[in-house]
């Protein structure tokens, strides 16, 4: 049962082989079993997740399931769920029940799916490793000693580790996709727009987008129809027809599957930074997509190495003043001890924000700050252009682009935490497409010494479709997505 | 000693008259129990977000276009970073770089002469919560109370370029805009509640010097009086401290009522560096031509255009025409006093409004509003007048009936005491007749030349006839008897 | 460029955040590597480029004129549940100084 596929799992608890209760409970054991080894979880509630499926089996016995009635998902505690503790992975909100529910986790509900428990993230989702957690890292796994990536860190060793069938993320500079390629996960970061950030906890509103961690394609497409859609209350929410994500993945097609697709390979996502083995792997699967019809041309991103610089200045500025309300006067954090008004905002805020939020808040406050905004801030927008325009050329010479999610596979715990320039730079090809808010997904290409490597491919906006569907007809012919981690069972 | 010139320029916060709030649907409703009104988006819960409210920018644009402003195509929300315990996002909402208005000018009328204050721009912004210092009864054990439910009302900041010379001309601005801002229905100008508030930038600097003195800022100011007070105040203790060889530092100050000083506010130290940037969440505000050409048509008549339609029209003076246009509801109350008594008692209803019904009004201490006699009621009754039907002496007898209430209608009151003018020749003929008879001495002495006695005969007529005989008649029929 | 430890202190203090002497000057380390990565920008010539704000080009979407909230007693009750101190349906902190 835990390797069944979203649409296996539907199936079986349609016919009620399985019933919702029943699988729910299967999960909450194994998060009770491996839990403890691996950190994904930060709040479990067994109680509220039964109860979700027991109404979720009401359901399905009335006929009235959907393609996610009664499969239990975990959601990145980034997402305010009423009722339960959101923590944002921070001691700022360790006391905060959110008094409702995002608009993500309405639509879950909505769809009848159930709540399987809230998963660790980096602190604010500031983070490539999960190692800046209130609750302490998590650990991959794949390997123990290694790193699930992040923020959404706790999202992707869950999926990895079984103890959820399917998972939510959210990615602000490749916070889904580098989890994705480190836990071997799919796992999709929409375009920007797509899906409401309502009850979101905003890290960088201009680059913040929800998304699914699962393990195929097919599945993020299951997922992607039940989070995508308008909403009123988000003003960059963007107003178009329903679609669904998953259209293109059941055509049969004669022949080739992808005959006719045009591949750009960026120059700058192929030189020097990346791993030997990952390229090597990633060289291997773009060979597999030619075999599949595929055509691969050179493009160009001239100013993809500018991304992470302009990144470091735009999502500090917006984070510093996303951040501003967590002050202890109406919910969350503060100190119990200060002498005044500025003395309780100072002491809240130094105790309930960990080393990199405040390094990112006081990065953002300086950019902002008179004098150097200019210089900064506005420059950094100026070159969130020439990249989105950089990807608008690209786009116009072909229909994808691939290349590896992340220059290397998981790194140790601790290799990197001392030294933020090197985290920061481990985000290199997942950023620029924040920047312009373009769609991509991460999909497994393999195994080095052990361990797991992604594929980006990258879409024009709103491709999300084909997308899925590029990313589903190499997982026909391949099967790295299918494998799971040992010690699990 | 050197002589000073004045240099002041506004900032107001007019509160706009919306049902919801600038960014949430939480009622703008004033007096609630604290935080009834402050929803999710209002107390700033992790996660929520800012949706625009459609009648905050309506009531932008048709400020703009009162004030003959342009409304920018293209204008953008940012956010001003500060903390502050009433300011639940760490960030107020407001423009900046790119405001929705831009220009635009108000004429003022200062003593006899009248001036234009040129506008820099209006922008749109949220409002903050309150901080209560001493509770509503409650012990808050040194502590503050946090309200947020004034926190995201709209407002719109309208800001003058440094063009008033006066805390005179101050105040007549601000009673201008005041005027305006309720004039075009875009905000309820109580300012007990806080729907109005000004701020004086205020500096001074030797006539003759091109540059402008360093300038304070005196917040909150929320009555025209405070407001004279204020910078008559802030402007003598200026030019003391120059002439005393000091120099003025740029500050933010109060205006303490009680005492009639300003001081400076001691906290805020570091509130200049705001850190304004787009507001991530807010897209780029879009106004098309069709919605401006729209509100354009919706717009009632300005008060300008409406004193010069008096003026031409109903033949009033300028004086006249400028006080019934200095608010819409006095402006209103006249328009359908004239529309009742006729056009042709335009001037008389002028008379009316300005003088009897003014005065005791101003006695009472009531607004136009609140009248108990209708505009509709002094319509019917200079109506009355201007027919002939009764005297301005029996018109003010019919004016306090229906102020008390005794009656609906001026016809009605007329009809029920018998209070309509004797003017036919016949009735007075006889009356008159009976009465030489009976003074004979007072004709006499008429007759001798004295013309004082020609007055007494008059009112004894008028006494006989209880003051209904029409005085004009009286006189002409007299004047041939005893001529 | 690089910070100066004021600096350092200033920013810290407008965003409300309190650091000792000693983080101040780890803190000034960190800041001046991350400065340095983000310094590459300054070598570009985006003379004439528009700056962008947000990830799509769209106009700002406006919300009719509606009161949405009802049962406000409750839902204050709600938020208020989770508050760090409140009475009387007001938020408490330190006295605020004008």
């Amino acid at each position: 049962m835990i390797e069944h596929s979203l649409q296996a799992l539907a199936q079986a608890l349609a016919s009620r082989e399985i019933s919702s209760v029943e699988l729910t409970q299967l999960y909450l054991d194994r998060i009770a079993r491996y839990n403890s080894q691996l950190n994904a979880y930060i709040t479990i509630d067994a109680d509220g997740s039964l109860a979700q499926a027991r109404a979720a089996d009401a359901r399905l016995a009335r006929g009235e399931g959907g393609p996610l009635t009664g499969i239990p998902i975990a959601h990145k505690d980034i997402f305010c769920a009423q009722g339960w503790l959101t923590t944002c992975g921070s001691k700022m909100l360790s006391n905060f029940v959110s008094p409702y529910d995002a608009a993500v986790i309405t639509r879950f509900k909505t769809a009848a799916a159930v709540m399987l428990g809230k998963t660790n993230m980096d602190e604010f989702a500031m983070g490539s490793s999960n190692e800046t957690s209130f609750y302490g890292p998590v650990c991959n796994p794949w390997d123990a000693s290694c790193v699930p990536g992040g923020s959404s860190g706790g999202s992707a060793a869950a999926v990895a580790a079984r103890l959820a069938p399917a998972a939510t993320g959210t990615d602000t500079g490749g916070s889904i996709r580098q989890p994705a390629a480190l836990c071997n996960l799919s796992g999709m970061k929409p375009t920007y727009g797509v899906i409401s950030r309502y009850g979101m906890i905003a890290f960088a509103s201009s680059l913040d987008q929800a998304g699914p961690l699962a393990r195929s394609a097919a599945d993020c497409a299951i997922l992607l129809n039940a989070m995508a859609g308008f909403d009123e209350r988000d003003s960059t929410s963007l107003d178009r027809p329903a679609e669904d994500y998953g259209r293109e993945l059941a055509a049969t097609t004669g022949g080739k599957p992808l005959a006719g697709l045009k591949i750009g390979l960026p120059a700058e996502f192929f030189g020097e930074g990346c791993s030997p083995v990952v390229m090597q792997l990633v060289e291997t699967a773009l060979g597999e997509y030619r075999k599949l019809g595929a055509e691969t041309i050179a493009v160009s991103l001239p100013n993809m190495q500018l991304s992470v610089a302009a990144y470091y200045v735009i999502a500090p500025a917006e984070a510093s003043s996303n951040l501003a309300r967590f002050d202890g006067v109406r919910y969350g954090y503060r100190a119990p001890a200060y002498h005044d008004l500025t003395d309780m905002y100072c002491k809240s805020r130094a105790q309930g924000f960990g080393a990199e939020v405040k390094r990112r808040i006081l990065i953002g406050t300086y950019v902002l700050s008179h004098g150097y905004y200019d210089a900064y801030y506005l420059q950094a927008q100026r070159i969130r252009r020439l990249i989105a325009n950089d990807f608008a050329r690209a786009f116009s010479q072909c229909d994808v682009i691939i290349g590896p999610t992340s220059p290397s596979t998981a790194f140790k715990l601790g290799e990197k935490a001392a030294d933020p320039v090197q985290m920061y730079l481990s985000d290199i090809y997942t950023i620029a497409v924040n920047l312009a808010g373009l769609p991509a997904i991460s999909i497994p290409c393999g195994f080095a010494a052990g361990l797991p490597a992604g594929l980006q491919l990258i879409g024009d906006y709103f491709s999300e479709a084909r997308l899925l569907n590029v990313a589903h007809r190499y997982q026909q012919e391949n099967a790295w997505h299918l494998q799971g981690p040992g010690g699990f069972t | 000693m050197k002589a000073w010139e004045v240099v002041i320029g506004i900032e107001t916060h007019a509160q706009l008259a919306t049902r919801s709030k600038i960014f949430s649907g939480s009622s703008t409703a004033f007096g609630a129990a604290a935080n009834i009104h402050a929803n999710a988006v209002d107390i700033a819960l992790p996660g929520v977000l800012p949706v625009l409210n459609r009648s905050a920018v309506e009531c932008a644009i048709r400020f703009g276009l009162a004030v003959g402003a342009s409304i920018a195509a293209r204008s953008v929300f940012a956010r001003k970073n500060y903390f502050y315990p009433d300011l639940p996002k760490g960030y107020q909402i407001s423009q900046y770089e790119l405001p929705v208005v831009v220009g635009g000018s108000l004429l003022i009328q200062v003593g006899d002469s009248e001036k234009v204050v040129a506008l820099t721009r209006a922008h749109l912004e949220e409002d903050a919560g309150k901080s209560l210092h001493e509770g509503l009864g409650q012990h808050f054990h040194g502590r503050s109370g946090i309200d947020l439910n004034r926190a995201g009302t709209p407002l719109l900041e309208i800001v003058t370029e440094p063009d008033l010379r006066s805390a005179a001309e101050a105040v007549a601005y601000a009673r201008a805009l005041h005027a305006l801002v309720r004039w075009i229905g875009i905000c309820d100008g109580n300012m007990q509640e806080g729907s109005f508030r000004c701020d004086a930038n205020v500096s001074v600097r030797p006539v003759g010097q091109p540059h402008f003195g360093t300038r304070r800022e005196i917040k909150n100011l929320n009555s025209f009086r405070f407001m004279q007070q204020a910078i008559d105040y802030e402007v003598q203790w200026q030019i003391a401290t120059l002439e005393d060889g000091g120099c003025i530092e740029q500050a933010t100050v109060l205006f303490d009522p009680d005492s009639g000083e300003t001081r400076a506010m001691r906290s805020k130290e570091d509130a200049h560096d705001y850190r304004y940037f787009p507001d991530p969440d807010l897209p780029p505000l879009t106004i098309d031509r069709q919605w401006v050409d729209k509100i354009r048509s919706q717009l009632p008549e300005l008060p300008a255009a409406q004193r010069d339609r008096l003026i031409a029209d109903y033949g009033l003076s300028a004086y006249d025409a400028k006080v019934i246009t200095g608010s819409l509801e006095l402006a209103a109350y006249y328009e359908t006093a004239v529309a009742v008594a006729g056009r042709s008692n335009a001037k008389a209803c002028a008379n009316w409004v300005m003088g009897d019904l003014a005065a005791r009004l101003n006695k009472e201490n009531r607004e136009i509003a609140e009248s108990p006699v209708s505009a509709h009621q002094i319509g019917g009754l200079v109506a009355r007048i201007g027919d002939g039907t009764i005297s301005t002496n029996i018109a003010r007898k019919v004016f306090d009936a229906l102020w008390s209430g005794a009656g609906s209608e001026a016809d009605e009151i007329i009809a029920r005491e018998g209070l309509q003018q004797i003017s036919d020749s016949g009735s007075l003929d006889t009356m008159l007749d009976e009465l030489l008879a009976a003074n004979a001495a007072m004709v006499a002495e008429y007759r001798a030349g004295k013309e004082k006695a020609f007055n007494a005969l008059v009112g004894q007529a008028m006494k006989a006839t209880r003051g209904k005989a029409n005085p004009q008649r009286v006189s002409d029929l007299l004047r041939k008897k005893l001529d | 460029m690089s910070l100066t430890l004021e600096q350092v202190l200033r920013v810290a203090h407008l965003a409300r955040i309190e650091v000792n002497e000693v983080e101040a000057h780890a803190t000034l380390g960190r800041l001046n590597e991350i400065f340095t990565l983000i310094e590459e920008m300054q070598a570009i010539d985006t003379k004439g480029v528009e700056p962008m704000a947000q990830a799509q080009d769209v106009a700002q979407r406006l919300r009719a004129d509606r009161v949405t909230e009802s049962d406000q007693l409750a839902q204050r009750s709600a938020f208020q549940a989770i508050a760090p101190e409140t009475e009387a349906g007001l938020y408490l902190v330190p006295k605020v100084l004008e």
